[in-house]
């Protein structure tokens, strides 16, 4: 049988009226707790959000959006190295962040 | 009695405008998809209640989204838009080659026969096509296929397929236009085109008449002559009146041929209208006054209408998808400006009022006529 934890996931407001929630997403992570596991199981709970946290075909971060979690910017980390044991515990939440990006409009 | 729906795409949203047919009242909801840009709104021809908007951000991508009630509820649709094959290269700002990126969906065309049909003109250029009321999305490669695409280039504003005209009496017939790659035609469905640029000319190419490179902003036709073409190139007002085969210059007596926007009149096919901007260093209007410049003999004669318009202290710019025009017996045009207003005229451009101001900047204005 393989191993299942429930993470906490933290989406940005955008992102949140997209995927209909209004809070903290709880997700089912089967095997190592990643950011493209955690990714891919919130993309296969919320299908709209396709394409807004990750390229559609390179799969890679977008260029504005980062990851953050237990106070540490985790955004330039491998994609499959193992989330701290807080995240995968689901005591601590993984943020998935807008960047500042100044004012333009 | 008949209705009208105003579609607006802003920086921070979309907005919907309501009227009777006298158009004096409207009522406005919004902002739809508050924050987002939406770089255009528009409605199936053939059931006005069939919506398809582009939403888009600087930080989470593309968005597609579907209304079914004229805009009352949205639902998200397919954002994948992948380029057919290895996708190559196009010219970059500096002259180098640069690869083919998929930024956003600039301009929505739904089929004139079918609902589910929506042709999709995105940047880096590319024209797109969904068949299943945009559960998918397909490119149709023979536009980039064409040979030319390693010498297209972006403009200030991004390498995007803005303008995309379907021929109402040949469904195999579609013009596009691309900034600054100039214009196409297909008049096999999409699978072969040519360049149609023959009589442009383009001071900032090399070679000013080259076949493509040329900034084309605006191309409108009426829908009683679809070989007849008007064309808001960079600079220079142009008609063709062979499907684009030679394009003539009838700027006239405009007090500047730079501008974004050009529109027909709905039932007079010889009446057309610009929002002349000062030049392409100055993006508004002239003198500080808001003018739409109204040909009544399709282009070279043209003359100021103003009434209703502010004539004093107006910098703001009118962008190229931000006209439009209803089909009611009176004629109606509307514009919105960057400003955040939308003026609108119910008496063919001869008088103008704000049926709504201060929205985020304008970046498309859609009208339905309604039954």
């Amino acid at each position: 049988m393989r191993d299942k934890k429930m993470i906490t996931v933290v989406l940005p407001a955008h992102l949140r009226t997209l995927a209909q929630v209004s809070g903290e997403v709880q997700l089912e992570v089967v095997g190592p707790v990643t950011q493209r596991s955690v990714i891919d199981a919130l993309e296969a709970r919320y299908p709209m959000l396709r394409g807004t946290i990750r390229d559609h075909v390179t799969q890679e971060r977008r260029a504005f959006v980062r990851f953050f979690a237990c106070q540490e910017d985790l955004s330039h980390e491998s994609p499959d190295a193992p989330l701290p044991d807080a995240v995968a515990s689901g005591v601590e939440p993984f943020l998935v962040v807008g960047a500042i990006a100044g004012g333009l409009y | 009695m008949s209705k009208v729906r105003v579609l607006v795409g802003t920086r921070k949203g979309a907005f919907i405008l309501e009227s009777d047919g006298k158009r004096q009242k409207w009522d406005v909801s919004g902002p739809h998809f508050a924050g987002w840009e939406m770089y255009h709104v528009k409605g199936s021809p053939v059931d006005p209640n069939r919506l398809y908007a582009s939403q888009s951000s600087g930080w989470f991508g593309q968005l597609m989204q579907r209304s079914n009630d004229g805009g009352k509820t949205w639902e998200p649709v397919d954002n994948k838009f992948v380029y057919d094959g290895v996708p190559g290269t196009h010219q970059w700002y500096d002259g180098k080659p640069h690869p083919w990126e998929f930024k956003r969906v600039w301009h929505l065309e739904p089929s004139l026969s079918d609902p589910d049909t929506v042709y999709a003109g995105v940047e880096d250029a590319a024209l797109f096509r969904t068949t299943d009321g945009g559960k998918s999305w397909h490119e149709l490669a023979g536009l980039r296929g064409h040979g030319s695409g390693a010498r297209w280039q972006p403009g200030a504003g991004g390498m995007g397929l803005h303008t995309i005209l379907l021929d109402p009496s040949n469904s195999q017939r579609i013009y596009i236009a691309i900034s600054a790659a100039g214009t196409f035609r297909t008049d096999d469905g999409g699978t072969t085109w040519k360049p149609i640029t023959k009589g442009l000319h383009s001071q900032f190419l090399p070679e000013p008449t080259a076949e493509v490179g040329h900034c084309v902003h605006r191309i409108a036709m009426h829908k009683s002559r679809p070989n007849v073409l008007f064309m808001q190139k960079h600079w220079d007002v142009m008609r063709t009146d062979d499907a684009g085969e030679q394009w003539r210059e009838v700027s006239g007596n405009l007090p500047t041929d730079f501008g974004f926007v050009i529109d027909v009149h709905a039932h007079e096919p010889e009446t057309i209208y610009v929002v002349p901007i000062k030049s392409d260093s100055e993006h508004f209007p002239p003198e500080g006054k808001l003018r739409v410049f109204r040909s009544k003999t399709g282009g070279d004669e043209w003359e100021p209408l103003t009434k209703g318009l502010p004539q004093s202290d107006c910098y703001v710019d009118v962008l190229r998808e931000a006209m439009a025009i209803d089909s009611l017996d009176s004629c109606g045009v509307y514009f919105g400006t960057t400003g955040g207003q939308v003026y609108a005229s119910a008496d063919a451009g001869d008088s103008w009022m704000p049926i709504v101001r201060d929205l985020p900047a304008v970046l498309s204005v859609e009208v339905q006529t309604l039954a």
